[in-house]
């Protein structure tokens, strides 16, 4: 079936190959045939390993594909921190890191690089696998769709090839976190839209009654993901064999559909998907019931109608209709109290078992994230009172608030999930090393700590140069004297990209001994019992 | 809650829901009470900042959005605080527009008031090109010596900045236009490698004496009509002086070859649209102030 | 609390949880996007806008591909520092035609929503090719490729034909016309009467004279480089719309 549907696809590549009207299409629809072919061989050759083993047992977890899918996580977060290191040093020396030949090394195609690979391909694989651990557990039944999950899998590797590949070349859209062109976007859709079928498909099959709260918050993360990129990227190609397209909107509609999509990319990509890691690692772990069921339910369906209106936020002072930014910071401030919801409900879910923060690492990784959250869920709000964003808005500031939550929450709270999982999945007693885990915490929340501290003082200090007078009335400072005030804090925002890039590669190199079966002697024995209980009768967890 | 039986969490004592997903429950607790409150605060304060601002938006065909009882607006209110700064500054202002440039750099008071006002629009305007402080840039000349292109005085100083240089949409703009004599084979290769090296031994440089001989005739047949018999250049043209070994186009061999096979005529933009005329005056008296003023 | 115990509904139906959600997602953005697209005063009546030439289209092209925005606004805001440093605060009317917008994000360098006609054509040449050269403390990357490539504009004539498809009013003329306009608005020295035409249909779709500008902007006569075509664009923005005849004080301007 899926194989079936790909041909159809291969045959599509190949035809606009032949007829591409730019070489950059050409590339990329070969590029995309071989991912095709590639994807034949790889099932044909599986197929016939198969032997008599039915590949799709209803009674067994489908785990390789969340293996798979942790893997993928680990080796894209290498990949995304170290272009922001490398984008960091740009600013910071760009004597050193820019280099006149090779212009698509510059800045302005590596930033989207970064953005793309740290929230789409590192976060997004950590969603997709969580989604499929998670969804199986809490219902008890296995994903929905046979092969399609490992359609939904490889496709969306795919659609972070063609995007990545497409910004060294120079093919963006330049709509923020929504860089790839229409093929790319429409490549997405389809992947998605399989994607929310195998989720719903699952909660069918579900042999739970009810369904659990980590699950509506994936959901939520699924259904608006889907919404959002389809409105902002409706966009019409110059041909069909073009990789150029023009978005349908213009001006100022644009400019909001695209803050709507942009501030909903925090919303339901960032915020709802990471909060439904939360609602089941941590309890999970910490071996505690979720704090409060009421909490859950008010927080969950405040946040999710919110978040919708805060947008405007972006545009605040822009040549944006002043209601729409009144509405925008009106909401965002309704929105704080949602948002600590899940924070309240994930640290006091340690309720008798607070001794665990001191004793496993990782547990406190996942709740100094919720602190990071609540802290990135203060500060936002704050920024969007329109005074306030008149200083933070086009400065540091904001890129120290942006950092905040992506360091510090979705980081620590996928690096948590992350180490759970290899745990679980290879059924190890213990971690390789939670000496490692340790050294990771705390070189991270060190490295977080320089990048924001740094970064807040950098964007006030250029917000309020910006608009200092002199004792006569002029301005003070011209445009160049901010940059060159802002040297400093560069070299102190990489030196934290540093430690937090070098605490990732330690957490990589202790999945892998973790996965290979190794452990480190001389460890306390009782930090980390294998804290799943046994499955239910009629599921074993596969191997 | 007693649909189901009662089951209740041991460290805590609280009431669970009775539901379990792999081992997890959820307990019963409600909504903490600060949370809920500090959220109605919220709440209460957004929507008295609707009413005070433009916010609900009109449906089709029914006119525009409300505005608030406060009747704010962004564009209003930063054209009155543009106005009144310039009425804060017009005092000295007013002064500036009517008094001479002399009288500018006479009067202490209004001389720094003008200095504020030249060296604030300096850095966003024309250091980019001519560097902070006035300290020039290949092909951008340094403001801060004593050699001027065109004019040195305040006046000078002044026309240039209203008109620019080789500025074609304003018709008063500074012009003149060095041939292009490689460019436009006015002079073979050769015959300007000659030149050259006799413009560069006017400042004093060591060079091929034969060829600079050579292009000493050359010289005063092509280029002493801008430059001077001398090479002393000539400010009614905007002629650099070469004899004084200061370049605007660097200094090297290749450089000078440069600027005689295809004349650089460089451009400057003209800031009288850009600017308010006191503006540019005190650019003037900035850029006067700088080390070569005349 | 009541309605809470109704909430088992939404846990218990898988389609009736996701139509619940797909509904409350929904309100906001309808709310706020909708009316942006038939409320009169979304857009500011202005005289002076008119459709971007082709060359100041590939230059801006050029503009999206190698990520300006990323570091460059294009949103003067109406904050007085900000109308006393970079000009006039930005109308929606000026971007009406930008499909995507490019207000940015982030100001890593200045604004460039009026950099037009700030520069000279070789100050940006040398600026592009080097910034550090003439702005010492510049952490802006160099770009001396662009003045090397070729313009590569083909299709052109498709460019525009996609951007009516959008909404962008050009004429069936200056299609047809698109690779000989992109041509004579570089090349001063040998299309005399193609250059009257070009200027001729973009004025008239400007009302305005004097808002095409033809030169050959990369010193380089010989070719047309992409360089040419980013400085046309640079040159060109925030340069049209007639601020002598804009009324501010219009209260549906003032918004
Ligand atoms: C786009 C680059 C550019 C900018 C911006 C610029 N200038 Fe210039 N300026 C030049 C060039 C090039 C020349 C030399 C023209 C020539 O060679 O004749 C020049 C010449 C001058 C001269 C004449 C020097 C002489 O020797 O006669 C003055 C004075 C001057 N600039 C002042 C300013 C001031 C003040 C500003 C800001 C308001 C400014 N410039 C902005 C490029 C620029
Ligand atoms: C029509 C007048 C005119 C003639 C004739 C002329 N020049 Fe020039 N020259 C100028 C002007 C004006 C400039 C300044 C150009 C600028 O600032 O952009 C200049 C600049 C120069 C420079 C660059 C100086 C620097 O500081 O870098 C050199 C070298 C030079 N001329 C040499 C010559 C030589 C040699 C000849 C004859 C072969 C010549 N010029 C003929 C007007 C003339
Ligand atoms: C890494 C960030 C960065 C990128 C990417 C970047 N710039 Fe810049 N740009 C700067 C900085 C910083 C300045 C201020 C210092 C200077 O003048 O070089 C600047 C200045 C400018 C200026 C002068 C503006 C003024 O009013 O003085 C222009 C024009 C400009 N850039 C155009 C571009 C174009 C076109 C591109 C893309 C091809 C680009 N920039 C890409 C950082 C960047
Ligand atoms: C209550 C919650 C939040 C609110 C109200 C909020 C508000 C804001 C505001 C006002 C800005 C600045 C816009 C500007 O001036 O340009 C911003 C930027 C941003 N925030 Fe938040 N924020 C919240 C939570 C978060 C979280 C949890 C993250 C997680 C990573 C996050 C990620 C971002 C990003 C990526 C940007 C930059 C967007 C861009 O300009 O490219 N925010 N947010
Ligand atoms: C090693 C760690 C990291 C470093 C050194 C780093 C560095 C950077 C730099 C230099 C920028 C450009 C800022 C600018 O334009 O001024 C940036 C932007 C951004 N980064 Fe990172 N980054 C890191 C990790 C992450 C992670 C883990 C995430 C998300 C999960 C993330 C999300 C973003 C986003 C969303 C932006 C764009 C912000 C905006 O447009 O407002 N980064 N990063
Ligand atoms: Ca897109
Ligand atoms: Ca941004
Ligand atoms: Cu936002």
């Amino acid at each position: 079936m899926v194989s079936a549907f790909l041909c159809v696809f291969a045959v599509l590549a190949i035809l606009i190959a032949g007829n591409a009207t730019d070489h950059l299409m050409g590339v990329h629809a070969l590029l995309f045939f071989s991912a095709i072919v590639a994807w034949l061989v790889g099932i044909a050759l599986w197929a016939g390993k198969l032997g008599d083993r039915d590949p799709f047992d209803e009674t067994e977890y489908e785990d390789t594909l969340v293996k798979f899918g942790v893997a993928a996580s680990m080796f894209w977060s290498l990949a995304g921190l170290l272009v922001g290191v490398i984008i960091a040093c740009q600013l910071t020396w760009p004597n050193l890191f820019y280099f006149e030949e090779l212009g698509w090394t510059n800045f302005g195609r590596l930033r989207p690089l970064h953005t793309s690979a740290v929230i789409f391909a590192f976060g997004g694989n950590v969603l997709l696998a969580t989604s499929f651990h998670v969804v199986q557990r809490t219902t008890r039944a296995r994903l929905f769709g046979g092969m399609w999950p490992w359609f939904v899998f490889w496709g969306y590797q795919l659609f972070i090839v063609l995007a990545a590949t497409g910004y060294l070349m120079g093919i963006t859209q330049s709509k923020e976190y929504a860089e790839p062109e229409w093929y790319a976007d429409l490549w997405l859709t389809i992947v998605w839209v399989a994607y929310l079928i195998i989720f719903l498909g699952t909660l069918w099959k579900r042999k739970e009654p009810h369904i659990y709260v980590a699950n509506w918050f994936y959901l939520s993360f699924i259904v608006t993901i889907a919404m959002l990129h389809i409105v902002n990227n409706l966009s019409l190609p110059v041909s069909l064999g073009s990789a150029k397209s023009y978005q349908l909107f213009a001006g100022v509609q644009d400019a909001l559909t695209q803050w709507w999509y942009g501030h909903n990319a925090v919303g339901f990509f960032l915020t709802t998907g990471f909060l439904a890691i939360m609602y089941y690692y941590i309890p999970k772990r910490v071996d505690r019931p979720v704090y409060s069921y009421r909490l859950s339910i008010v927080h969950f369906w405040s946040l999710i109608f919110i978040y919708i209106w805060a947008g405007p936020h972006h545009l605040h002072y822009t040549a944006l209709p002043q209601w729409a930014q009144t509405l925008g910071m009106t909401f965002s401030i309704m929105l704080w109290m949602p948002s600590w919801g899940g924070m309240i409900n994930g640290v006091m879910t340690l309720s008798g078992a607070w001794d665990k923060l001191r004793t496993d690492p990782v547990v406190r990784m996942m709740v100094v994230s919720l602190a990071f959250y609540g802290m990135a869920t203060f500060e936002g709000p704050l920024m969007s009172v329109r005074a306030v964003n008149s200083l933070s808005h086009y400065t540091e500031w904001g890129i120290g608030h942006v950092h905040s939550g992506a360091l510090g929450w979705v980081g620590f709270i996928s690096f948590g999930a992350l180490y759970c999982l290899t745990q679980w999945l290879y059924k190890r007693k213990s971690l390789y090393s939670i000496a490692l885990v340790e050294w990771h915490f705390w070189l991270a929340t060190i490295g977080i700590v320089f990048y924001i501290v740094a970064l807040w003082f950098a964007g006030i200090m250029e917000g309020l140069m910006w608009r200092a007078y002199n004792d006569f009335g002029f301005l003070e400072y011209s445009f160049v004297e901010t940059v060159e005030a802002k040297h400093i804090s560069y070299i102190i925002r990489t030196v934290g990209g540093l430690l937090y890039l070098s605490g990732a590669l330690i957490m990589s190199y202790n999945l892998i001994r973790t996965a290979l079966g190794h452990e480190r002697i001389n460890q306390p024995t009782d930090a980390n019992p294998v804290s799943q209980p046994p499955a239910a009768a009629e599921l074993q967890p596969a191997e | 809650m007693s649909e189901h039986d009662k089951d209740i969490d041991q460290p805590t004592g609280v009431e669970t829901t009775g539901h379990e997903w792999d081992g997890i429950k959820e307990l019963n607790n409600p909504l903490p009470r600060w949370w809920l409150y500090i959220w109605y605060a919220t709440i209460a304060f957004s929507i008295g900042y609707m009413v005070v601002m433009p916010a609900i938006p009109a449906l089709p065909g029914m006119g525009t959005n409300t505005r608030g009882l406060a009747g704010q607006s962004d564009r209003m209110a930063v054209a009155e605080q543009v106005e009144s700064l310039r009425t804060q500054r017009s005092a000295s202002g007013a002064a500036l527009l009517t008094a001479s440039l002399e009288e500018i750099e006479t009067d202490r008071e209004l001389q720094q008031f003008a200095m504020a006002s030249g060296e604030s629009a300096f850095g966003d305007n024309c250091a980019t090109c001519h560097g902070a402080g006035g300290r020039g840039a290949k092909g951008y000349p340094t403001l801060a010596d004593d050699a001027w292109l065109w004019s040195g005085t305040l006046e000078g100083i002044q026309y240039t900045l209203q008109h620019g240089i080789r500025h074609e949409e304003d018709p008063e703009t500074r012009f003149s236009l060095m041939p292009a004599f490689g460019r436009d084979r006015l002079l073979e290769r050769q015959q300007i490698d000659d030149v050259v090296n006799h413009v560069l031994s006017l400042s004093g440089r060591e060079v091929d004496e034969a060829a600079s001989s050579r292009g000493a005739d050359i010289f005063a047949a092509q280029c002493a009509s801008c430059h001077g018999e001398d090479g002393a250049g000539d400010r009614t043209f905007g002629a650099p002086n070469l004899t004084d070994d200061i370049w605007v186009f660097g200094s090297e061999y290749r450089d000078v070859y440069n600027s005689v096979y295809d004349a650089r005529n460089a451009h400057m933009p003209a800031w009288g649209e850009r600017l308010d005329e006191a503006t540019i005056k005190s650019l003037a008296v900035y850029v006067h102030s700088l080390g070569g003023g005349e | 609390m009541g309605l809470l115990n109704n909430h088992g509904v939404f846990e218990r139906h898988s389609l009736l949880l996701t139509i619940g959600i797909l509904i409350t997602v929904s309100i906001g953005g309808l709310i706020q996007m909708a009316p942006l697209f038939y409320m009169e005063n979304t857009i500011e009546k202005v005289e002076g806008m008119r459709p971007y030439t082709p060359l100041e289209v590939a230059g801006r092209n050029i503009y999206l591909r190698e990520g300006c925005y990323v570091c460059h606004s294009q949103m003067v805001r109406p904050l007085r520092d900000e109308v006393e440093r970079y000009g006039h605060y930005s109308l929606a009317a000026e971007s009406m035609y930008d499909h995507p917008f490019q207000w940015g994000s982030k100001r890593t360098g200045p604004d460039l929503a009026r950099v037009g006609r700030k520069y000279s054509d070789e100050w940006h040449v040398d600026h592009l090719i080097d910034p550090r050269a003439l702005v010492p403390e510049s952490i802006m990357p160099p770009y001396a490729f662009l003045a090397e490539k070729s313009l590569d504009f083909r299709h052109i004539q498709d460019d525009l034909k996609a951007l009516r498809a959008v909404g962008v009013p050009y004429t069936d003329e200056m299609i047809e016309n698109a690779s000989m306009d992109l041509r004579a608005q570089v090349d001063p020295d040998i299309y005399f009467d193609e250059q009257d035409a070009l200027v001729a249909r973009y004025t008239e779709a400007s009302g305005r004279e004097g808002t095409v500008q033809i030169r050959d902007f990369d010193q380089d006569p010989d070719r047309i480089t992409e360089m040419d075509a980013l400085v046309a664009y640079l040159q060109m923005t925030g340069t049209l719309v007639d601020f002598s005849t804009y009324e501010a004080e219009d209260l549906m301007n003032a918004r």
